[in-house]
């Protein structure tokens, strides 16, 4: 008996030590980033002010005076909100028909939804580009909006329709003994039962909207420019200035980092695709 | 009012038809019940009568009205599922309300009814809990509530006391039964247990891959079989059914009987055999008779204190008057 509780004890050991190694791992950019935001520019590149330096806020401040932080910071609300609103509305009613009222189709409609993720984004650059400025969409909230609730739809539909299918269909089928509609089985029913998978669904999507910048960059300049856009213009023909850079980047990813460490419950749930019920 | 009548009524899925062609009628206040083995097709049945899967082909009518093509809840029906099916994020009141809020009816008069339906199925105390928080049967009890509320033409119930352990089951039945007396209200229940089918029913309709062997009340079911089929089925311990030379001394293929109709003796008898397993019941105790030429095992009930043992020699008699006999399809003769 004590053999086996002090192995149970040491593997227990092991097990966090490896789990904070992996976490440390993982954690270690953003805290560089960090730390890198709060040197100048030439510190920022010399060895000797690895750990030691004196930190600055000229970053920031230089951020939020030259670049206007705030409306960046604003677009990607804006866009990143906007597209997951649309996104779930389009998707909750999707996924609710393929789970409750599946077809032969159905299987192939969402193999064929998750395929146009594996399309690399630059083969459909130059008919997007031309598209988006021949409709005179070029650097709107409305286009931007509309690409990130597309792109990020098919993941939106897969996560809510593992999700659905959870849900006996007999309480579904009681709602319509009941009385209700299809719009009342959603709102009545289904939003209420699948709560939590439906606001994990809409912060992974919100979060993919936030991170996204393929898009982003290639069709905005200044008016529906996102934060992406702001770090990507602090590429400077002289070179990276990385303490910039840094301030830039941690403001930018600042905002998704808290709003995912509040919503981590959530957020493995999402990931772990309805399996953990 | 809850008069049903199918007509011509057929369910394919995709090429597989598993309710051909069918005709049934439902008389109201009747308490029907669809039984019959696993796969049969009753709770397709059922669920053509709520809407809840559309016909092939055929009608549905319901009080003379068409209702094929309408959907379930202007059907007028209410069903308690298997599963019960509440709404897990609801209280029990609100369970209860929700067809009510739905038909848009005030909130004095759900009250109303919330409270008389609580006192008649013992749910006063557990209003307010969800259903997460409550046992099986008050779980099933709640379904019943809910379907009650709505006043409906027809009840509809889909094996609800699958999910029971048998004590609660008997309780249930009784009060499901007490329920129909009361109310008069056609009723329609779905089993795979022909115990509940022969204790609740006054008509029975017995399945057999979509296809109705016979209709009719328990005890037209139990002495008149029309198939073998049917006699296999209603009747528990099963009827024994006897092939070869003692059948064809009776001018049939087939015959029949029941373990009731058979004596049992140590010393003397008609047919001779082994006794192989006594399940002793206290009120009677089931005999499995080895070594009866055309049935083995032969079911034999007999007296509470009776001691057969395994491997004993026996004697049994059939009640001649209670044969049934079959012919070569299967069919009855009379």
């Amino acid at each position: 008996m004590a053999i086996v509780a002090q192995s149970s004890k040491y593997g227990q050991f092991s097990r966090t030590l490896l789990a904070w190694i992996v976490g440390l791992l993982f954690f270690f950019p953003i805290f560089w980033l960090v730390l890198t935001s709060f040197k100048t520019d030439a510190d920022a590149v010399k060895p000797e002010f690895l750990f030691f330096f004196t930190p600055t806020l000229e970053n920031y401040t230089n951020m939020t005076d030259n670049y206007d932080y705030w409306r960046f910071a604003t677009n990607s609300v804006i866009t990143s909100v906007f597209a997951t609103i649309f996104a779930l509305a389009v998707g909750i009613p999707c996924a609710y028909s393929m789970a409750f009222n599946p077809t032969r189709a159905t299987k192939d409609v969402l193999m064929w939804m998750l395929s146009t993720k594996m399309l690399p984004a630059a083969a459909v650059l130059y008919p997007m580009t031309f598209l988006t400025k021949s409709l005179g969409l070029f650097d709107t909230h409305f286009m931007v909006i509309l690409v990130l609730c597309l792109i990020n739809l098919p993941i939106v539909i897969w996560m809510l329709f593992t999700y659905f299918k959870e849900i006996p269909k007999e309480i579904i089928e009681a709602g319509q003994m009941d009385g209700v509609n299809t719009w009342g089985e959603i709102k009545e029913i289904l939003i209420p039962l699948a709560w939590g998978g439906i606001a994990s669904t809409a912060l992974l999507c919100f979060i993919f909207c936030w991170n996204e910048a393929y898009w982003t960059v290639r069709l905005t300049t200044t008016d529906a420019a996102t934060l992406s856009k702001l770090i990507e213009g602090n590429r400077a023909p002289e070179g990276l200035f990385f303490g910039r850079l840094s301030a830039v980047s941690a403001a930018a990813v600042g905002p998704i980092i808290v709003l995912g460490w509040f919503c981590q419950k959530q957020l493995v749930q999402g990931l772990s695709f309805g399996a953990v019920k | 009012m809850g008069r049903i009548v199918l007509e011509q009524v057929t369910k394919s899925f995709g090429e597989t038809q598993v309710i051909p062609p069918l005709d049934l009628t439902i008389e109201d206040g009747e308490f029907a019940v669809f039984v019959g083995p696993s796969g049969c097709g009753k709770s397709t049945l059922l669920r053509l009568i709520a809407g809840l899967e559309d016909t092939t082909s055929g009608k549905v009518l319901i009080d003379d009205e068409d209702m094929t093509s309408v959907s379930p809840s202007k059907r007028g029906l209410a069903m308690v599922f298997q599963s019960y099916a509440l709404y897990p994020h609801m209280t029990v009141r609100k369970n209860i309300a929700f067809p009510m809020r739905m038909a848009g009816m005030s909130e004095e008069e759900q009250n109303k009814r919330i409270e008389a339906a609580a006192a008649s199925l013992n749910l006063t105390d557990y209003l307010d809990r969800k259903p997460g928080q409550l046992s099986g049967g008050q779980r099933q009890r709640v379904a019943i509530g809910r379907a009650i509320v709505r006043d409906p033409s027809a009840f509809l119930f889909d094996e609800p006391l699958s999910n029971l352990d048998a004590a609660l089951r008997v309780g249930m039945r009784l009060e499901i039964t007490e329920m129909h007396e009361r109310m008069q209200t056609t009723m329609i229940y779905v089993t795979h247990d022909q115990v509940e089918a022969m204790t609740m029913a006054n008509k029975i309709v017995v399945l057999q891959a979509g296809v109705i062997e016979q209709v009719g009340s328990p005890l037209e079911l139990y002495h008149k079989p029309r198939n073998k089929f049917v006699a296999g089925f209603i009747g528990s311990p099963k009827m024994n059914l006897i092939e070869g030379a003692e059948a064809n001394k009776h001018g049939a293929e087939t015959i029949g009987i029941r373990p009731e109709h058979v004596t049992a003796s140590k010393t003397s008898g008609l047919w001779q055999g082994t006794v192989g397993v006594a399940e002793h019941l206290g009120s009677d105790t089931f005999v499995h008779v080895h070594g009866i030429e055309g049935c083995d095992p032969m079911t034999v009930r007999a007296a509470g204190d009776a001691t057969f043992k395994h491997g004993e020699e026996i004697f049994l008699t059939p009640d001649e008057t209670q044969l049934h006999k079959f012919d070569t399809a299967g069919l009855r003769i009379e």
